[in-house]
């Protein structure tokens, strides 16, 4: 336990010196990797939630994420243009604020998780996986064949939206926001653990027999998980549209899925700080070798097999050992 | 006669062309230790299922203190006050000792959907917890993990979850099982004051755990009760007798 | 609509839903047997279809492309078979999906560095080129009409196997006790890398033949693979019958929905509206097709019963 807080200690330090140090010396690209890296990462604790404390192998968490990043892009291109959303029964206005864009990319994801994951948790094994995945699948071609906000082609968003009291469209300042999200949504994670929550879904992973013999309903528990675990996806899903001022339907791509499971992994499933690990590593790897080898995913995809099949705690399991059993 | 707190009511499970089932009635007695024996493949993992929950009976009924719980799941029946230990070990192996007593005093005693607080620190169910593990005598592993227990160990551990439930009756699978000469002993005589506090229906096929314990045996050949009785009961009833040993007398 | 036009229609359907089963019956031998879930098997589909490309470009010769694309699947398969699948037999499934993740990776992008990013071309041979003439009027391609025919006789083909052959009660018998298999003596190691590489054979034979009708390019295989994925979960995972009907099912509900469905709104819409949303709600078609099933039946029609 010792190391890994030491670790974690480590990487929060590091997602706050490189960017200072990036803003200092000018510059503005790496300030944005480490942005992406942080929202990517942020992705990841949000799936973390389902399927490392959880145990649910969630491949179409990309639902959500897309979800999160659609929620943004609707809100904010009927601001642009002027456009309300909807004029009855309601009078439904687009924004370009932040708080309120994110407000409504959580409760979109955290529908939509209640909904899949209500019939989904009905499954188990397999089918609980390829389920998720078809979901996933469903909403991205219902928006590739949607044309009203882009279909295929994506929405560009042309102005950053608002926060307030903060220059959006200054990197540093964007990371700034994003910063403090992604440690919210950690510390609030690394007391979820330690809850009286997060005892009975960890042990509902690894005994649904015992949970429900104690009284417990594993298939609720997971459901709640599930639907925080969308809702804190989704929110990324927004960040990441914000980031790039674009949306596109490969924000709901099978591809993404498992990319955010692959940082998890890499980084040591379960961990807290797994998804930050694996995140940074992920785009280090992708600047790096990227920029090495057009082919990189190959070294990816070797680095990836290696890590299942030997070193299967990730990279905080490898450095920091087995986790301690309690706190 | 007092009620019983425990019942099952003509309990009647097929699968297929197997009766694993039939009509089986029993009861379970306030401070008795009721043990069920019979030889492999008589249907006693069915029956337990379907007394906790796992599995719906086709007919007949299952009664917890008066009560009908047999639509309920199992859950609800852990709620209402039944305890149940495994015959494998059903626990959360990468936890603590301590975690997994507290997990058994969360599920009987609060809700699980608490996100902010600590669970270990929760004063209640830490004292409850602790308590159970003081009985069962495996205090001083409170923070061992539980995969590192003896085999023996592990069935205190699933003792001492059932206990922090408070339940109103204990149902048992086997909880001598793998335990060497000395465990059992210690076991059985736990048991044997614990039946005050919570009367056991015991699955068991240690007969020496079963004659020294139980008040009442009933034994279960192919899916039906053959006899219910005391220990001479059931040692000279001669059905048993060719249940168990073929013809002889 | 008229009937000629439906009847296209549902051969379509039939057509695709062939080349789905054939693509679906080595995912679910695979996991039935080994109970392994393998996420690499659309890759084994876009190696079939390159080696068929690749060859019949060298040599002019359909029938070499196919038997090409066979033996490379085939021999890709047994391969990472006995490299990598068979660390993964006794682990968790989240592992499986992801070293199986990781193999799509290292094969797509394999295949992008040795044959470039653009498609290749694999052409329909003469002699099964053009349309034939069916009952009722109706003009089909001689092809698809031979696809489905293909697809047909490999279902028939892979029932006697199951049923009528050694290996198939071997498979039989190892779907349902792997541990007394091996205590039998039958040499688990040896049915595993040949379950495994006749699952792969047919993924690469159903990339072969769709490549002639699509075109050759990485990543082919993923699309295909989540199809074929939505199939045994309809079908229950395991049973080959399943897979026919779920393909079936599949297939006549995706190609019929993506006509039907617009059809419909536009009696009540306008045409553009009504292509619009009539396209966007086909494309879920499948999914909500699979999730109908999943609620009524949990592991699929003719899945394993819990």
């Amino acid at each position: 336990m010792k190391r890994e807080t030491i670790l974690n200690a480590v990487m929060v330090l590091g997602l706050f010196i490189v960017p200072l140090w990036a803003w200092i010396a000018d510059e503005p690209f790496i300030i944005t990797l480490t942005t992406k890296a942080a929202i990517l990462a942020l992705a990841g604790v949000g799936l973390n939630i389902a399927l490392g404390i959880g145990g649910l192998v969630s491949f179409g968490h990309a639902a959500f994420f897309g979800l999160g990043g659609y929620a943004m892009g609707i809100l904010a291109s009927h601001a642009q243009s002027y456009a309300p959303i909807m004029e009855s029964p309601f009078l439904i206005e687009g924004t370009k604020s932040m708080p309120v864009i994110w407000l409504a990319a959580i409760i979109t994801s955290g529908l939509a998780a209640l909904a899949i994951g209500a019939l989904s948790l009905r499954t188990t094994g397999v089918y609980f996986i390829m389920i998720t995945l078809a979901f996933g699948q469903m909403l991205y071609f219902f928006t590739i064949s949607w044309p009203a906000y882009g279909g295929e082609d994506g929405l560009p968003i042309y102005v950053r939206n608002g926060f307030p009291g903060v220059n959006t469209l200054d990197p540093i300042q964007f990371y700034g926001v994003v910063f403090v999200i992604l440690m919210a949504a950690l510390f609030f994670t690394a007391r979820l653990i330690k809850s009286p929550f997060g005892l009975a879904l960890n042990a509902a992973r690894q005994s649904s027999e015992r949970v429900e013999t104690v009284g417990i309903n594993p298939y609720r528990l997971r459901l709640m998980a599930f639907v925080i675990s969308g809702m804190i996806t989704g929110l990324a899903g927004a960040l990441f549209a914000d980031l790039n001022r674009f949306v596109s339907p490969t924000m709901f791509s099978w591809q993404i899925s498992g990319e955010i499971m692959v940082f998890i992994i890499i980084g040591g499933v379960g961990r807290l700080f797994g998804p930050v690990v694996g995140a940074v590593l992920f785009i280090l790897l992708e600047h790096i070798l990227g920029g090495l080898s057009d082919y990189w995913h190959i070294y990816l995809g070797v680095l990836l097999l290696l890590i299942v099949l030997f070193a299967r705690g990730g990279v905080i399991g490898t450095l920091a050992g087995r986790e301690a059993s309690h706190d | 006669m007092t009620d019983p707190v425990l019942e099952v009511r003509g309990i009647t499970k097929a699968f297929g062309a197997v009766h694993a089932s039939k009509n089986i009635t029993l009861d379970l007695r306030p401070g008795e230790i009721h043990a069920l024996i019979g030889p492999n493949g008589a249907g006693k993992s069915t029956l337990i299922k379907q007394i906790s929950g796992g599995l719906r009976p086709d007919a007949g009924s299952v009664w917890l203190n008066g009560e009908d719980v047999t639509p309920l799941p199992t859950p609800l029946r852990a709620r209402k006050g039944l305890g149940r230990t495994f015959q494998i070990s059903a626990l959360a192996m990468e936890d603590s000792v301590l975690q997994n007593a507290v997990l058994g005093a969360l599920g009987a005693h609060a809700s699980p959907f608490q996100f902010f607080t600590k669970a270990l620190s929760q004063k209640d169910l830490r004292d409850r917890a602790e308590q159970a593990l003081d009985r069962v005598g495996l205090s001083a592993h409170a923070d061992t993990r539980t995969s590192e227990l003896s085999h023996g160990q592990r069935r205190q551990l699933e003792v001492a979850v059932a206990l922090t439930l408070s339940p109103t009756a204990f149902v048992m699978d086997e909880p001598m099982a793998g335990l060497g000469a000395e465990g059992s002993q210690t076991l059985t005589t736990f048991l044997d004051t614990l039946r005050h506090e919570a009367p056991i229906l015991l699955v068991e096929h240690d007969m020496d755990a079963v004659f020294a314990l139980a008040d009442r045996i009933s034994v279960l050949v192919y899916g039906e009760v053959i006899a219910t009785g005391t220990v001479d009961d059931i040692r000279q009833n001669p059905k048993v007798r060719e249940a168990y040993l073929g013809e002889e007398a | 609509m008229s009937f000629i036009l439906f009847a296209e229609q549902v051969l379509n359907g039939l057509q695709l839903g062939v080349m789905l089963f054939v693509m679906a019956a080595g995912l679910t031998l695979v996991f039935g047997v080994m109970g392994l879930i393998n996420l690499a098997h659309g890759s084994l589909y876009m190696v079939g279809a390159f080696a068929a490309a690749a060859v019949a470009g060298l040599t002019g010769s359909f029938v070499l492309a196919l038997v090409a694309a066979l033996a490379a699947a085939a021999a890709a398969g047994a391969l990472v078979e006995m490299l990598v699948i068979r660390r993964l037999y006794n682990r968790d499934h989240l592992d499986q999906v992801l070293a199986t993740f990781a193999l799509i990776l290292i094969f797509s992008e394999g295949t992008r560095w040795i044959f470039g990013s653009f498609p290749l071309f694999l052409n329909i041979p003469d002699y099964l080129s053009g349309p034939v003439t069916l009952p009722g009027g109706i003009q089909y391609p001689l092809y698809r009409l031979t696809l489905i025919a293909i697809g047909l006789a490999i279902a028939g083909g892979l029932f006697l196997l199951i049923s009528r052959t050694r290996l198939g009660i071997q498979i039989r018998a190892g779907e349902n006790d792997r541990e007394m298999i091996a205590a039998l003596g039958v040499d688990i190691s040896k049915l595993y890398t040949i379950v495994f590489a006749l699952g792969a054979a047919l993924a690469g034979l159903a990339g072969a033949l769709v490549g002639a009708i699509q075109s050759v390019q990485v990543g082919m295989g993923e699309p295909v693979l989540i199809l074929a994925f939505v199939v045994i979960v309809i079908g229950g995972i395991g049973s080959i019958k399943g897979a026919l009907i779920g393909a079936i099912l599949v297939g006549l509900t995706d190609t019929l929905g993506g006509v039907l469905l617009p059809e419909l709104f536009k009696t009540f819409m306008d045409n553009a509206a009504a292509s619009s949303i009539g396209s966007a709600l086909a494309s879920m078609l499948i999914y909500i097709l699979m999730a109908c099933v999943l609620i009524v039946k949990p592991t699929g029609l003719f899945g394993a019963r819990t």
